[in-house]
């Protein structure tokens, strides 16, 4: 038997995970908030979605294409920023912000930092801040608005205009029904059983969502509101599963991710408590991607075999 | 006696596939028409041959003394006349100077061992000698001589012997063949090792996939003074540290040896030769291995003489079929080989033959920053991190983050869904930090003589 077999270092099996495989439990995962914001918004939910996942991969494409990349649109995750594109949306947007929105998201957020795993925060997130610096009457307040209803605003606007006799129900926010918000965010149960999905599907942990979203509840307890009024509100659902938890711009570390956790909980409370926006999930979540390298430096696990006095050393060497 | 339950924090489960030869009988390899006994079977100074070309040698006559303290002597595992002396392909990938012995098929036995049933009547170090010039070698796959391991150093105290069964390693099932056929030599040995090192318990742990095998450890280490651990299904449970933390709880420091800590580790494999040794008088020449994977027409778990042709035990596995790969060890920590034109050294625990399916070829692709690596890692490294620096050439950054503790297990490639070379990226760091250091020791060295001159 002559026959020359492959030669290469250990591990010689792996894993059936893959980052397309991730990708495609992620889009599963948005599935049922997909159907909800059809359901309540209209057919312009799904038209709004395909708009933005089409230019998402096509822009990722088109730019590979041009730098002479491998391309890879394959793994999915470009049909992912899409779809958190689109659920960050009013049904009401105009194609074409959907359209500027995706092409900021892959190029400038994603591709021109390098691609998958390079990008510094999160491509969806910061294409809805730059919306909705850009066109904000677009984005918010009026724009949730359909043509034909009675009610003002989104819970929270209704909150910060201290309208509060009109607001709903705590079954009609966990639902989703008679709220306006973005596409994806009105349906908290239907996020929440993606969030589940998730989690058994060991492409999440329960850390930063559950870590997150209990912060807000204290903390909110704590600034006089009422936490479930605000934990069912707005988009933190969306933003705890599924934003927060991108796992290039949060950190890697068990402990790193706790207090990026409650970093996120912090921001998002203090902006709707007293920031001019009603809603603070989108920033909170970008200001804390940033801080997640810094985050990650500071909470290196201890070395299995390495004793925690290495620091002292060093302080007595100094000295 | 209570079975205990432990484990360690980290770690991955695997795709086992100990189906394949679990539960089959232990079946005895044909002896070959001649055997290849490379000099070099164990880690430390290479032994010596004793016996020249055209020489007669007996079943289990010594052929190669040991050169030094690390060293072990290598005994002829058929009878016959040794034809040639000359360098062969070892399964380290070089070619070592190799005994070669045509086999006369009459097993004739060598009598310069002797039987010793009562050997509490030996002191430690007869006993140690015996160990050694049976041999006999750390079992598992790391080869270390035996006898030094159990020479305790001086101010030292053993407080944890541990009989490693745990064989967290996917598609072996070599260790739970022992323990199933051998459980009371298995113990037997390990009361040697009690004795030989004035202990009065010791303890075993079992990875809890293998509840037959604890089974029988129980019933056989009745009269003994030892907890068995059924320790989770986890890799890399069977690492020294990882079992050592299971069970005493300890942490071998960084850069240290278990008995820094009172610990020593032994595998059952090797458990199983002292006893052979020092009762029935017998030096290793034989070891049980797994001969698996889906490349292989029928997966076996033979009893395989040292120095077997491998091609020899492959054949009576009725050969390989689609295989691409070929492994000496398990599929997490083994060596992959190109040829199966290797002999059956004392540390081959397994022979593998995966086929393209198993292995999973798919190129690397950008890191996601996904973590995986990091809970999967057993000692709480950063992976990512390490790798991305190596990658970079930025060595200095990869000893920061501890790329030395680094123990080669292979989880984090394991998981990582962008199916990175984390390993070896591992590996180039540790070497070029290694030769850093040794360059910066060298121009220290230098400096200092000139500063003398």
């Amino acid at each position: 038997m002559d026959k020359l077999f492959i030669v290469s270092s250990s591990p010689h099996i792996r894993s059936n995970v893959s980052t397309q495989k991730i990708m495609r439990d992620v889009l599963i995962a948005l599935t049922p908030a997909m159907i909800a914001g059809i359901i309540y918004f209209g057919i312009r939910a799904l038209y709004l979605t395909v708009i933005c996942v089409i230019t998402c991969v096509l822009t990722e494409w088109l730019y590979d294409k041009i730098m002479h990349k491998k391309t890879t649109i394959d793994d999915l995750s470009a049909v992912v920023t899409g779809v958190l594109l689109a659920f960050n949306l009013p049904a009401s947007a105009s194609w074409w912000i959907a359209f500027v929105g995706s092409i900021f998201a892959i190029l400038v957020v994603k591709q021109i930092f390098g691609g998958i795993g390079h990008n510094f925060v999160n491509p969806a997130l910061a294409a809805r801040a730059f919306l909705m610096t850009c066109w904000g009457a677009r984005m918010t307040g009026g724009a949730f608005i359909p043509v034909d209803a009675v009610t003002s605003a989104t819970p929270l606007g209704i909150l910060k205009e201290k309208l509060a006799e009109n607001l709903p129900s705590y079954m009609n926010l966990f639902l989703g029904t008679n709220v306006y918000g973005c596409i994806g965010e009105v349906s908290k149960i239907a996020l929440i059983a993606g969030g589940i999905y998730l989690i058994c599907r060991r492409v999440i942990t329960w850390k930063i969502p559950v870590i997150y979203i209990g912060t807000v509840f204290v903390l909110s307890l704590i600034f006089g509101q009422d936490p479930l009024f605000q934990i069912l509100a707005g988009g933190l659902m969306l933003g705890a599963i599924f934003m927060a938890t991108d796992y290039t711009t949060s950190p890697i570390t068990s402990k790193g991710q706790i207090i990026y956790a409650v970093g996120c909980g912090l921001i998002t409370v203090i902006i709707r408590q007293y920031g001019a926006y009603p809603e603070g999930v989108s920033y909170s979540i970008l200001l804390m991607n940033v801080a997640a390298p810094l985050i990650d430096r500071y909470t290196k696990p201890r070395v299995f075999g390495i004793e925690k006095v290495k620091k002292l050393k060093k302080r007595s060497e100094v000295v | 006696m209570n079975i205990k339950k432990a484990t360690f924090k980290g770690g991955t489960h695997l795709t086992y596939n100990k189906e394949l030869t679990s539960g089959h009988n232990v079946e005895v390899s044909i002896p070959p028409e001649e055997i290849i006994l490379p000099v070099s079977m164990h880690i430390g100074a290479p032994a010596k041959p004793i016996v020249g070309v055209g020489d007669k040698v007996k079943m289990g006559q010594k052929v190669a003394e040991a050169t030094g303290f690390v060293s072990v002597p290598i005994h002829s595992s058929v009878s016959g006349e040794v034809i040639a002396i000359e360098p062969r392909l070892h399964p380290n990938g070089q070619k070592v100077l190799s005994i070669i012995i045509k086999n006369d098929m009459l097993d004739t036995p060598d009598e310069n061992m002797h039987p010793n049933p009562d050997y509490k009547n030996l002191g430690s170090k007869e006993i140690l000698n015996i160990i050694k010039e049976a041999g006999i070698v750390g079992l598992g796959g790391a080869t270390f001589p035996t006898h030094v391991k159990l020479s305790i150093p001086e101010g030292k105290k053993v407080e944890y012997l541990i009989l490693n069964a745990a064989e967290c390693e996917a598609y072996l099932t070599n260790d739970e063949a022992l323990m199933m056929t051998s459980s009371d030599d298995i113990i037997k040995g390990l009361e040697i090792v009690m004795y030989v090192l004035g202990i009065d318990k010791a303890y075993i742990g079992i990875e809890d996939n293998k509840k037959a095998a604890i089974e029988k450890m129980v019933e056989s280490a009745k009269e003994l003074n030892v907890d068995i651990y059924s320790l989770a299904t986890k890799y890399p449970q069977g690492s020294e540290k990882h079992i050592i933390k299971a069970i005493s709880g300890r942490e071998v420091p960084s850069g240290k040896l278990p008995i820094d800590v009172g610990c020593v580790v032994l595998n059952v494999a090797t458990a199983k030769a002292i006893k052979q040794a020092v009762i029935d008088g017998k030096p290793l020449i034989e070891r049980i291995a797994t001969i698996t994977g889906h490349g292989i027409k029928t997966p076996k778990r033979m009893l395989i003489r040292v120095g077997t042709p491998i091609e020899h035990v492959l054949e009576q596995c009725g050969g390989f079929t689609d295989a691409e790969k070929f492994i000496l060890g398990g599929p997490m920590m083994g060596i992959s080989h190109f040829s199966s034109e290797t002999p059956v050294i004392k540390g081959g625990s397994g022979f593998l033959l995966l086929n393209e399916k198993e292995i999973d070829v798919s190129e690397s692709k950008e890191c996601i920053r996904c973590g995986k690596c990091v809970s999967a890692c057993p000692m709480r490294l950063l992976p990512l991190m390490i790798s991305n620096a190596s990658v970079n050439n930025d060595f200095e950054k990869a000893e920061k983050y501890n790329a030395m503790d680094c123990i080669e297990c292979g989880a984090c490639s394991y998981v990582c869904p962008a199916k990175r070379m984390l390993v070896s990226n591992m590996r180039v760091a540790k070497r070029e930090i290694t030769a850093i250091r040794k360059e910066k020791a060298a121009i220290a060295e230098a400096k200092a003589k000139e500063a003398k001159n």
